[in-house]
């Protein structure tokens, strides 16, 4: 038959244009050829050529050439007519295109072909011997069909492409023509034959390479999901599929896998050993996105970068919620014998990676430390204590942890809810019967009572109801020296609470008496410690310390500087003196309303709700940044504020020059340039706000130039948010610091700081440093331009 | 169930300033207006018109020194008021006038309030904390002569006086003395012979108000503490304790007999009144009304039982004025 189509072919060949009549004998010839013998390369290629002309010529011309041509693309291989069909409608045009009817045709025809024949195209790829070179040129075609449609005819059509040819149409169909061939393989690998589908694979890599998994892998993915539920070939044809993509397509079908799958069962089921199998796919779903696949290496590396302190410090904390969050899935799939096995390892890196954690600045990856070692320790210590942080329990916390309970398999106990609820409402009448029987007898037992006494008393008098008589809070003390008592020698611990919660307005009330025993207090205060469970403890503390210091800020300020470098302190308290510093020092600057202690807004609201105050501070100096830059951009301000003395004047100095003075001597319990950085940053802080508040003093230029110093000193150092600090100081210190004498005093120092900061903001890699660094650098320019204005020269 | 405690029947607002000390005066024939005295930590003294609940004067006598004690004698034209500033004031309020024709200057440093006590008609005998430290001493007025002096024997430790109470068994009687003391004792003075005829150690605390009743001889006194303390008199003139009544809160300022015995009333630190039946220590109502201690309690003298009142004063600058048991 075969000679049939050869002699067939030879005649339309012959002619510069084949006539209508050896068209309609090729069309027979292949039509009596049919799809299973197809010809030997040399017939191929000839059929090729013919139909390249034929499509070309219809592609040409401007009206449809007429004979049979089309049925000759219908019966030829599919594979050959579509390569023909889209190297004719695919060629670049040169002029204005013509969008002639002959186009029209071929689109027609490819229409029909691709819905008809694709399985076909492919399905003939598979065979064993599908030709390799027809292979290569077929795989780009099928793949970047609309592509190519929609470039090559590029507004050369009237109504545009067919539907059926835009990506969100093709790449479904493509998807079931992939399935029907799979069909076709499944049913031939039944038949024992040989089947290659390294084709499929390809098409499959190309399309999701290019961005396309979402069209073609959402039809394909629960097919074959449904496909490989019991039968073993499917199976193997599906791993294979896979399997056979090629390497730098990997990550793109296997990323489409793993986001389309329904479940971690059906994952596995799909990709088999893949993992195992394929180095790539191996890295890539290891270590480019380890979920779901849950071998304990994966969990030991993921533990690796968990605990690597370098890796806390550097990676940014949207990666490291990522690794932790892959911590806790991997977790959720260990088996209790895995466990066993590894127990020690996942001890060792839980201790490291915990430390680390809790060393850490941001407050949020301190909450992921904790998170994750309570999730390891619950795992691996079965009966043991277990590990238990305090922290905030919010929506992220949940979700960290819902992650760790794995996936529930949808179907809802309905029936033992029910029973539990029959069996709750069968239990509570009789509990409330119950209830009802003691409460009568209750009443019983006290009129009872009350007739007993009604008898024994002559009095006619009948009581009121003194049910509301209850017993009073404990009160507080009205004298400071009370308060000290208790709060140093008390038991009682209600009459402790109600002296905490008395002090701060206690204070403030009397400033004469604050006074004599200010710096008693603010030590009694600042060893205070929680002795029950109040309610805003560490903030009423808080405020009876800025009550305290704002009363008689001089000696207690320096009672403060002094301790902060002390022995034996803890960092909370340090951290406490900071903040107190702060506080009072934004109350004392305030204007006040009639010289009242009426501060404008409450301190602490504004600035500390202790736990994450970092937030707080950056947010303020930020807003500072803001309000004063649009202020020099338009002009001093028009609001008239509430005008007095500004008391932090003549104190400024006692609260900020002595915790210049010790940072660089570490003492036996306490280094700042060491470990303890999140105390530094804190400090760095601290003096950035109290440089700020103290615009106006005159103690403001000897502040500026001394923080300049120090800043100098710190500018590398390693942990982000001391960096921060140091980059609010200079826009404290921008903006506090009168520009004549920044420019007088301090000349080399800003060069400097300048270039440090060109620095900042190209190559630190904390975004918040960069943004700080860019404030400041807007500042100096807008410095500049103040200067340039007042002093023209 | 027991009916909800009642409200008060009036607030007398308008003192500004804490209410010390609070004497009714209505025991006078129809056009006369029943009123109320108080007393206040701004020294002022109020007179309060009972029928329009508005004040009718405010007599300023005691140089902004906080009143502790009003009493009138014989109806509600002569005052007597006593100031921290050591001084007691007689005062003239007949006719409309409101003018100080008398004074008397103590000496006396601390709070305890004076007592009255008529002895004959045109005759009052006035116990006052004196100069000394614990010295009482009773004069006569209005002739301001001196009675006695009571100073403990030494070593007594009695400490200062902190409240009085002058009464006579009946009219003609040999008037006696119970005096509440710092170290927690009550005291029974005879005036005549300036000696203590019993001593009664009840409290822990000083002794903040005692009132006594002597048709019963059974008196009662409150501290600090959380306790009442009931004492009797008995025919040996001992004093002995008849019984303990405890408290929900800590912390008496003032407690009142009223004047036909049946009940008493507490003004409590824990802000409250406590309304009791005298014979027995039958606790009958608590009334919650102040918003701060409460200082004083006092009852009013209505000739007719049925419009007798308590008022109490406080802290929080207000009296409250209550109707209760007024029908037994």
């Amino acid at each position: 038959m075969a000679t049939a189509v050869e002699s067939a072919l030879r005649e339309a060949l012959a002619g510069p244009a084949p006539g209508a009549a050896a068209l309609c004998a090729l069309r027979d010839a292949l039509a009596a050829a049919g799809g299973e013998a197809a010809p030997g390369p040399r017939e191929r290629e000839r059929l090729g050529a013919l139909l390249r002309s034929l499509a070309a010529a219809a592609a040409a011309g401007p009206e449809e050439p007429a004979g049979p041509w089309r049925s000759c693309f219908a019966e030829a291989p599919p594979g050959l007519a579509l390569s023909a069909l889209l190297g004719a409608l695919g060629e670049p045009r040169g002029a204005a295109p013509r969008a002639g009817a002959g186009l029209r045709a071929l689109l027609e025809e490819l229409e029909r072909l691709v819905r008809g024949r694709l399985a076909a195209v492919l399905g003939e790829l598979c065979q064993p011997r599908g030709a390799a070179e027809l292979g290569a040129g077929l795989l780009g075609a099928v793949v970047a069909l609309p592509e190519r449609l929609s470039s090559g005819l590029q507004g050369g059509l009237q109504g545009g492409l067919p539907a059926l040819f835009l990506p969100q149409n093709y790449f479904p169909l493509l998807a079931a023509a992939i399935v029907e061939a799979l069909h076709e393989v499944a049913a031939a690998l039944r038949g024992g034959s040989d089947c290659s589908i390294s084709f499929l694979s390809h098409v499959l890599g190309k399309v999701c390479v290019r961005g396309r998994q979402k069209e073609i892998l959402s039809v394909l993915v629960p097919r074959l999901a449904d496909l490989t539920k019991s039968d073993c070939i499917w199976q193997r044809i599906c791993w294979r599929l896979v399997e056979c993509v090629p390497d730098r397509c990997m990550e793109a079908v296997v990323l489409g896998f793993v986001q389309r799958a329904p479940g971690a069962d059906v994952l596995s089921r799909l990709l088999g050993n893949l993992v195992v199998k394929n180095k790539h796919a191996q890295f890539v779903v290891t270590q480019k996105f380890f979920l779901l696949q849950y071998g304990y290496t994966v969990l030991q590396e993921l533990l690796e970068t968990w605990s690597s302190s370098s890796a806390v410090k550097h990676s940014p904390p949207e990666q490291q919620e990522y690794i932790s969050k892959a911590i806790l899935i991997c977790l959720s799939h260990l088996k209790d014998s895995e466990i066993e096995s590894c127990r020690q390892e996942l001890l060792t890196s839980m201790m490291e990676g915990v430390k680390c954690h809790l060393d850490s600045s941001l407050p949020q990856i301190r909450r992921l430390g904790m998170i994750v070692a309570e999730s390891i320790s619950s795992k691996i210590n079965t009966d043991g204590p277990v590990l238990k942080f305090q922290y905030e329990e919010d929506d992220e916390a949940r979700e960290l942890k819902s992650l760790l309970v794995q996936a529930p398999s949808f179907c809802v106990p309905s029936v033992p809810d029910d029973s539990r609820k029959e069996k709750a409402d069968a239990a509570l009448p009789s509990a409330s019967e119950s209830n009802g029987k003691s409460h009568t007898a209750a009443a019983h037992v006290v009129s009872d009572e009350e007739s007993d006494t009604e008898l024994d008393s002559d009095d006619d008098l009948t009581p009121y109801d003194m049910s509301e008589d209850k017993e009073l809070k404990t009160k507080a003390p009205v004298y400071i020296r009370d308060c000290i008592e208790v709060l140093t020698g008390s038991e009682d611990v209600d009459k402790w609470e109600a002296t905490v919660k008395a002090l701060e307005s206690l204070v403030r009330k009397n400033p004469a008496a604050t006074r004599e025993v200010s710096v008693e207090l603010a030590k009694i205060l600042l060893h205070l410690e929680e002795k029950t469970c109040i309610e805003g403890f560490a903030e009423l503390r808080q405020r009876a310390q800025v009550a305290v210091l704002t009363v008689d800020p001089i000696p207690v300020a320096q009672y403060l500087t002094s301790q902060f470098y002390s022995l034996n302190y803890s960092l909370r308290q340090r951290m406490d003196i900071l903040d107190v510093l702060v506080l009072a020092a934004r109350e004392l600057s305030c204007p006040k309303v009639h010289g009242k202690t009426k501060h404008v807004e409450k301190p602490c609201v504004q600035l500390l709700p202790a736990s994450d105050s970092s937030k707080d501070w950056r947010r303020i100096v930020d807003e500072r940044i803001k309000s004063k830059t649009r202020r020099f951009a338009k002009g001093p301000s028009q609001v008239q504020v509430a005008s007095g003395p500004n008391e932090f004047n003549s104190v400024a100095g006692h609260f900020f020059f002595p915790l210049l003075q010790n940072f660089d001597r570490p003492l036996s319990t306490f280094d700042l340039l060491g470990e303890d950085h999140f105390v530094l940053g804190r400090l760095v802080h601290t003096l950035a706000v109290l440089l700020y508040l103290a615009v106006n003093t005159t103690a403001v230029t000897a502040m500026g130039k001394a923080l300049m110093e120090f800043v100098w000193a710190l500018r590398f150092h390693t942990d982000s948010y001391v960096r921060q600090g140091l980059l609010s100081c200079i826009s404290s210190m921008l903006l506090s610091v009168p520009a004549e004498h920044l420019l007088n005093n301090m000349t080399e120092e800003l060069l400097e700081t300048q270039s440090w900061l060109g620095d900042v903001v190209e190559k630190d890699p904390d975004g918040d440093c960069r943004r700080l660094a860019l404030q400041n650098l807007l500042l100096m320019e807008n410095l500049k331009k103040k200067l340039n204005k007042t002093v023209p020269s | 169930m027991a009916a909800p405690p009642p409200d008060p029947q009036f607030v007398l607002r308008g003192t500004s300033a804490a209410v010390h000390t609070l004497h009714f005066s209505c025991g006078g024939q129809e056009p006369d207006v029943p009123v109320l005295f108080s007393g206040s930590e701004n020294g002022l003294i109020h007179v309060w018109n009972l029928k329009t609940h508005r004040v009718d004067k405010a007599l300023d006598g005691h140089g902004r020194k906080s009143v502790c004690w009003v009493e009138t004698m014989d109806g509600k034209d002569r005052l007597l008021s006593q100031g921290r500033d050591q001084k007691i004031c007689l005062w003239d309020l007949a006719e409309g006038r409101a003018s100080v024709t008398d004074s008397v200057f103590t000496e006396n440093v601390g709070f305890c309030r004076c007592s009255l006590l008529k002895v004959a008609e045109g005759r009052w005998l006035m116990a006052m904390a004196a100069k000394a430290l614990d010295e009482v001493q009773v004069l006569e007025l209005p002739s301001k002569t001196s009675v006695c002096t009571l100073k403990p024997e030494a070593g007594a430790k009695l400490g200062m006086p902190m409240c009085l109470k002058l009464w006579q068994i009946n009219c003609g009687s040999q008037p006696l003395l119970l005096a509440g003391y710092e170290n927690g004792s009550v005291v029974l003075w005879n005036l005549s012979m300036g000696k203590v005829l019993s001593q009664l150690f009840c409290h822990q605390e000083p002794v903040m108000s005692l009132d006594f009743d002597s048709e019963k001889a059974k008196g009662i006194s409150g501290s600090s503490e959380r306790v009442l303390s009931i004492w009797s008199l008995n025919e040996q003139q001992n004093l002995q304790v008849h019984t303990t009544h405890r408290l929900v809160n800590s912390g008496i300022s003032d407690i009142t007999i009223r004047p036909d015995k049946k009940i008493l009333a507490t003004a409590g630190w824990d802000h409250r009144i406590r309304v009791f039946g005298w014979k027995k220590m039958k606790p009958l109502a608590v009334l919650d009304y102040h918003t701060a201690t409460v200082h004083c309690v006092s009852f009013s003298d209505h000739k007719n039982p049925s419009e007798r009142l308590l008022a109490a004063g406080s802290k929080d600058h207000r009296i409250s004025i209550w109707s209760i048991y007024t029908q037994t």
